[in-house]
């Protein structure tokens, strides 16, 4: 160690430099906005936050090409998808209160770290004042404390565990995709028609949130049919190969093999059951069947001839003959050569429905937002419940939605759909076996299922 | 002064005003310019920047001056967010306990498996603590759920009970993490011009604290001990035949290494009050060797440079998309703009994975040392235009002397 001489003249140069430097963050005070990454200019910002490397990157993309439809159509451009059908007419293609609608992506990396690392940089860089997206709910519930926190709305993309608007649910986040409680509340009466009361079933469940909830909802949605669970077994996510978790259901003495297993996963166990002859084998004088409550057009692809005959339950289908549907499949087509998944579906939709809310709220203030999309008293027909209110609209492919307000859940009408046997092209796989209506998939905010959670107060940010 | 050499001491002010000044200089583009698409000045960015920065500097401690590659050093970060988070929702949203708390767990876990690990060396005690550390993370994301909440991640709620402070604010929103009621959040804004400078509050602890923690691994790698981790690199048997055991040299510098690990993890839960179980995960082990190769193994400052490195490429490139490609190259006739579009696409947006590579590979095999080595021959080639004679007595001296390791 030298020894270190002092001048003068060095003492003062560096003292000003650091002194310097510790005084300019608080030298100046900050810009005084009324909420976070207020749109001063002619334009919009929106952060689309998808996964474009990792095991759900086919969804990812799927999900970037309908937010690019959906802001082409939102400034005027293209055929206008479902702004032609969707049941509120404030929209008008002039951008979102005349301000021209731009965006930013970034990749989730199906990482709750790096999807909030990407968040994050929008909402701090770029200035996004929305961010949706994301295809696992473990992202999406850490992007919605985020945005929560932030002082951002955030539209959910492809969640469909019960706590993303159950124990996690936060006031600045909304979903459109159903929940694992709606899938099992679907399929139930479809498997008791078709296989019977007396079934024993065999769980197969992926070890994360949507997993166990998807579990437990099918559990409880099965059990009061009076099938009886044998056995629940958590299998690791992406694990690849699942003949070692496929050989015990053989002697198990169950008859029903339920997979809770979504995108890759779900394409390799069901893959290894089909492969041990799961399908061919009779038990208890009945022939073996297997379920999958989740299904995507995407997973049916990769699993191919194994999907025939298999139910589950899906958010939204191409093939539907609604008006909103039509249009949507017809302008997706058009731009990229192929249909949309029930993915790409919701994040359209969920793009039109924020950009509504601001029209209608005349702000993109969040809370305005926020009450615009909780939107009053309109209630969904038929069903007597004082959770029945909220933001009702039609013309976006599932029927009548309701946005309810108690947990910023959408309810509709869910698809219980079934492999094709006879497939007439590489997107028509699935074949949709029955329209479940809302009343059978409706429980109430407080369901045990959901309970523990608030949605807390909006928050506006800076 | 501080017990550093006056090199070293200019040094260490370099790093401090550089990084001080961190908000001005990664904000070199006006905010409305194309080219603002590679500014990397936000606090989010700038945060990890500065504390992946901490976590390399630590893994250099070890890797660097003993030669012992650990491909496990992911475990003690993930541990140590893991213990701020519960410090967050058991005591207080000070940032202070928790830190200090992910530290002092991070060690313990590193003295655990260091003890084990450390019976060998070479490759074995990669896969080792390459073992340990999955076993970490299997534990975290499905075993442990309890504790770590599994893949969803350990999160803050509103019924946290918190002893000293509240579950929830007045207006019923989480409290956020804050220094002694100074909010990490908080940021101040400046325009000038067409330029806008961002201060974060969170920012500049986690800048100071780098700063500390550049000074403490410059003390230990100019020390006696930091010599003796020198001599293990060089040669482990020979110091085995002079006597010595280096068993507790290398523990310690293995337990130092996981502290600073937990120490960035701490800082990294501070600033985002969550911790997920993939921070522990192979990848981000593997992240973090690649940091130190990239900057250049041994020395100070290359794990730094890898840091920021690999992290700009992680935020910045991966969201350049192809809207952001047809606007830059808008000036073109159609065709061309096409052309250019489609030559970049696969090296942008998803595609940043290859660009790192592709660099990584470029690197490694022409600059064996890293960045650092990279800086030391422009520098090389500037002093020789500048003097026109070469300032070695030698230059064909082989073996060559090695370069000081503060360069």
């Amino acid at each position: 160690m030298t020894k270190f001489d002092f001048t003068r003249r060095g003492v003062l140069k560096t003292g000003v430099a650091t002194g310097a430097g510790l005084a300019l963050p608080t030298i100046f005070t900050s810009q005084a906005n009324a909420f976070t990454n207020e749109p001063t200019g002619d334009t919009v910002t929106l952060g689309f936050n998808v996964p474009q490397t990792g095991p759900y990157a086919d969804e990812g993309a799927d999900e970037l090409r309908a937010y690019e439809l959906a802001v082409e159509h939102l400034n005027g451009g293209g055929d206008g998808g479902m702004l032609n059908t969707f049941s509120s007419k404030v929209l008008d293609g002039t951008g979102i209160l005349g301000k021209k609608v731009e965006f930013v992506t970034g990749d989730t990396q199906t990482k709750s770290d790096a999807a909030r690392a990407s968040a994050k940089s929008m909402i701090e860089k770029d200035g996004a004042i929305m961010i949706t997206g994301g295809s696992s709910s473990g992202v999406a519930v850490a992007v919605q404390g985020l945005c929560q926190e932030a002082g951002v709305i955030f539209m959910a993309g492809l969640t469909h565990s019960n706590d993303t608007t159950g124990k996690d649910k936060k006031a600045n986040g909304f979903r459109h995709f159903f929940d694992a409680y709606m899938s099992g509340a679907a399929l139930a009466p479809v498997l008791a028609k078709m296989y019977g009361n007396d079934r024993k079933a065999y769980h197969l469940t992926a070890d994360y949130t949507w997993g166990w909830t998807q579990e437990e909802s099918i559990k409880a949605a099965t059990e009061a049919l009076g099938w009886e669970t044998v056995e629940t077994v958590k299998t690791p996510l992406a694990a690849g190969d699942f003949s070692s978790y496929i050989a015990p259901v053989l002697n198990s003495g169950a008859d029903v093999l339920i997979l809770n297993h979504y995108g890759g996963d779900m394409v390799n166990s069901l893959t290894n059951a089909v492969q041990f002859g799961l399908r061919e084998k009779q038990v208890n004088g009945k022939n073996f069947e297997i379920v999958v409550p989740l299904y995507s057009r995407l997973m049916a692809k990769g699993a191919g001839e194994n999907v025939k005959g298999i139910f589950g339950s899906t958010n939204w289908h191409w093939s539907l003959q609604d008006e909103g549907s039509k249009a949507f499949v017809q302008s997706f087509g058009q731009k990229y050569g192929f249909p949309p998944s029930q993915a790409a579906h919701t994040c359209y939709v969920q793009t039109l429905l924020y950009a509504d809310a601001v029209q209608r709220a005349g702000s993109f203030a969040p809370c305005a937002v926020v009450e615009a999309l909780e939107g009053g008293d309109s209630s969904l027909p038929g069903i007597d419940s004082p959770a029945n209110k909220g933001f009702l609209f039609d013309g976006l492919g599932n029927g009548q939605t309701l946005y309810r307000s108690a947990d910023h859940q959408c309810f509709k009408d869910v698809l219980v759909v079934k492999g094709k046997d006879n497939p007439t092209s590489e997107f028509d796989l699935l074949e949709v076996v029955e329209v479940t209506p809302v009343s059978q998939v409706w429980y109430e905010p407080d369901h045990p299922m959901f309970a523990g959670g608030s949605l807390g107060e909006c928050n506006n940010g800076a | 002064m501080l017990g550093l050499s006056k090199k070293d001491l200019t040094f260490l002010l370099i790093v401090a005003v550089l990084t001080l000044c961190a908000p001005f200089l990664l904000n070199p583009f006006p905010t409305d310019s194309a080219m603002a698409q590679f500014n990397a000045g936000y606090p989010d960015l700038m945060q990890r920047f500065v504390i992946f920065g901490i976590f390399a500097i630590g893994f250099n401690i070890l890797f660097g001056l003993t030669g012992y590659l650990s491909f496990g050093h992911a475990a003690f970060l993930g541990v140590g967010s893991y213990s701020a988070v519960w410090m967050f929702k058991l005591l207080s949203m000070n940032v202070l306990p928790a830190i200090l708390l992910s530290m002092i767990i991070a060690g313990l876990f590193s003295v655990l498996i260091g003890f084990v690990s450390l019976r060998r060396s070479g490759i074995y005690f990669s896969i080792l603590t390459l073992a340990f550390a999955q076993m970490s993370f299997n534990l975290a994301y499905s075993v442990l759920t309890p504790i770590t909440n599994g893949e969803t991640g350990l999160q803050l709620t509103l019924d946290d009970p918190r002893v000293l402070g509240q579950s929830a604010t007045p207006q019923g929103g989480i409290p956020v993490t804050s220094l002694f009621g100074i909010e990490m959040r908080a940021t101040h804004e400046l325009a000038v011009g067409g330029w806008t400078f961002q201060f974060n509050a969170g920012y500049y602890l986690c800048a100071i604290v780098m700063i500390l923690a550049f000074y403490v691994a410059l003390r230990i790698f100019r020390s006696p001990f930091g010599l003796m981790l020198r001599a293990v690199k060089s040669n482990q048997n020979r110091l085995n035949y002079t006597g010595l055991n280096p068993k507790p040299y290398t523990l310690a510098a293995f337990v130092i290494s996981g502290v600073y690990a937990g120490l960035a993890g701490g800082l990294l839960a501070s600033m985002d009050p969550l911790a997920g179980a993939e921070r522990m995960q192979w990848t981000a082990s593997g992240e973090v060797v690649l940091m130190t190769i990239l900057g250049g193994a041994g020395t100070m400052i290359g794990p730094v440079l890898g840091a920021g490195f690999i992290k700009y490429f992680e935020n910045i490139f991966s969201k350049i998309n192809d809207t952001v490609l047809h606007q830059w190259f808008a000036f073109m006739p159609d065709g061309m703009e096409d052309f250019f579009v489609f030559l970049l696409h696969p090296f942008v947006g998803k595609g940043w994975h290859l660009t790192l590579g592709i660099l990584f590979m470029l690197v490694v095999t022409f600059l064996p040392g890293g960045l650092v080595e990279g800086g030391q021959r422009i520098a090389r080639l500037l002093r020789r235009e500048r003097t026109d004679s070469n300032d070695r007595p030698d230059p064909e001296h082989h073996p060559r002397e090695t370069p000081h390791v503060a360069e």
